[in-house]
């Protein structure tokens, strides 16, 4: 992680509000700060309707804040001028696999992004072999989406936002649809992009156990921050997830149990393996 | 599947000749075909119009079936030109049915019609047969290209025809899980007349365009945030060139055309 030199991402004060006829007005987020880095992997949980999707959709200016600023890469977002340079550098990958492909053919779907861009012809088709090859869907680019499952799908869609050479890709919660086999691919290729490429990610989600993966975990309830730290030090005293509507992750709710009955058992842990070293620990020590 | 069962315009893979030609070439030279076709007089040149059509068919490896199942949707429209032209074109009787006569002039001018209408379909659905979907599209997009400056938005309409296949299929599933869904609830949607099936459909069609509706919400939004903003300024993916086989296709179509002009 690379924390030197500007915030990726910057919220300052920003709220959004929601301007509806009949309903009138829904705050969805309220004032919010919040950094987000370069190559930084962070998971943003809350329950629905917790204003997480907004919020997912203010870091690429599809929507502006109602009040407060919202920074990317030192544009805002409120600027007419800088709205598709902020598209380009933050991608998004959105929650239903079958609304977000536009193409008939997963080779034409990577292609529409940089079409949009105006990218000359063939340094297209150079960056459509290398993001396919990446992404590990070479074998299906002659396919048509609807042909795919719905993992395969999500990664044709980060493919399609890979190819245009983003700094910073936001998953708004765009594993809540699929199998675990799929949850588990998206979540690899997301990884390795982080790692791989430097890569910003935000990943938007109400899985407990995929929010574990990220090196940071930011709580939103009713539009706010609650909780904003590591994994460890968010699930494990921090704040009480269950008054936000969430669940704390099984291995955290185990550590915690034996904890109160009585167990050296760190209240903290988050993994799985940390879960069973302090378990086999026990057993040396009686 | 209900997906199997409908078949996407009615393209017919392969890697013939024709399969292979541009689609401008093969839009233009079907659209070239149909106004030769009403400009033809007499038989001879129906006739050189025919092998002409044949010859297309032979170059597609299309399939005689194909083509013949293509005419059955028109063949009442067919009838009924043909035997409106027999009974009301004046001239000399020559079998009379009560106070309809059929006349010379009228079996004469019969015959040109059923010819004119049975090689206009046959060689348009040629077209259908032999190109993708959606090279029909690009097709199309390039051809309307210089019309854009007259406000003709060629982009925008094949972007709407590759969104629309892109849905057909998703739609028809969804089709068939609302459907299954009703059915599992007692919805009947074989039995009864015209109107008691059609009248069924109501509880398949309102959430079927509700969900279209949303669809279309997100997929805008998703083009948006892909930096989609219409045709200005887009570049291609895909790149349409003529070759040498357009040329000489086209150059015997017109050869073949002007045939059946002078005859």
């Amino acid at each position: 992680m690379n924390t030197a030199g500007p915030p990726l991402i910057e919220f300052r004060g920003a709220s959004y509000t929601y301007r509806r006829g009949e309903e009138g007005e829904i705050p969805a987020v309220r004032g919010v700060d919040l950094r987000i880095e370069r190559g930084e992997f962070i998971a943003v949980v809350g329950s629905n309707g917790s204003g997480k999707s907004t919020l997912a959709k203010m870091m690429n200016a599809l929507l502006v804040p109602t009040e407060g600023e919202v920074i990317v890469d030192g544009k805002s977002a409120a600027d007419d001028d800088k709205v598709w340079d902020i598209r380009r550098t933050v991608g998004m990958v959105f929650q239903n696999p079958d609304n977000q492909l536009v193409s008939t053919t997963v080779e034409e779907e990577v292609a529409f992004g940089l079409e949009n861009l105006g990218v000359p012809t063939e340094e297209m088709h150079e960056a459509i072999d290398r993001v396919l090859a990446e992404i590990g869907l070479g074998e299906v680019r002659h396919r048509e989406p609807h042909n795919l499952s719905g993992g395969q799908k999500q990664r044709v869609a980060i493919a399609a936002v890979l190819a245009m050479q983003p700094e910073c890709i936001v998953m708004d919660e765009a594993t809540s649809m699929l199998d675990p086999r799929g949850r588990i691919d998206v979540m690899d290729t997301v990884k390795h992009l982080c790692r791989e490429h430097n890569l910003a990610v935000v990943f938007i989600t109400h899985f407990m156990e995929e929010a574990l993966e990220a090196d940071r975990v930011v709580v939103f309830s009713e539009g706010t921050i609650v909780a904003d730290g590591t994994s460890s030090s968010v699930f494990g005293d921090g704040i009480d997830l269950n008054a936000v509507g969430l669940d704390v992750p099984v291995v955290t709710a185990l550590a915690r149990g034996l904890n109160e009955r009585g167990y050296a058992v760190d209240r903290t842990i988050t993994g799985l393996d940390d879960l069973v070293e302090a378990v086999c620990q026990l057993r040396s020590k009686t | 599947m209900l997906r199997n069962s409908v078949t996407i315009g009615q393209y017919l893979p392969g890697e013939s000749l024709v399969h292979r030609l541009d689609p401008r070439t093969k839009i233009v030279a079907v659209l070239a075909y149909v106004i030769i076709l009403f400009m033809v007089r007499g038989f001879s040149g129906y006739a050189v119009m025919g092998a002409v059509t044949a010859m297309m068919a032979l170059a597609g490896k299309i399939p005689l079936k194909m083509l013949v199942r293509g005419l059955r949707p028109v063949l009442f429209i067919i009838v009924l030109t043909v035997t409106l032209n027999a009974v009301m074109t004046p001239g000399e009787v020559i079998y009379s049915l009560g106070p309809l006569g059929i006349t010379r002039e009228g079996i004469f001018q019969a015959a040109i019609m059923a010819c004119r209408l049975l090689l206009l379909i046959v060689t348009t659905s040629m077209l259908t047969l032999t190109t993708a979907p959606i090279d029909l599209t690009d097709g199309l997009e390039y051809l309307m290209g210089p019309f854009r400056r007259v406000g003709v938005p060629a982009h925008e309409l094949a972007m709407m025809m590759t969104i629309a296949l892109r849905f057909i299929p998703t739609l028809l599933d969804e089709a068939e899980r609302i459907m299954k869904a009703q059915m599992a609830r007692g919805a009947d949607f074989q039995s009864g007349g015209f109107v008691k099936r059609a009248k069924s459909m109501v509880p398949l069609l309102v959430p079927l365009f509700v969900s279209a509706f949303r669809r279309a919400d997100d997929l805008a939004l998703a083009m948006e945030a892909r930096c989609y903003r219409g045709g200005e300024g887009r570049s291609r993916f895909k790149i349409l060139r003529m070759g040498t086989r357009d040329v000489a296709a086209g150059a015997l179509l017109a050869a073949g055309f002007a045939v059946a002009l002078v005859v």
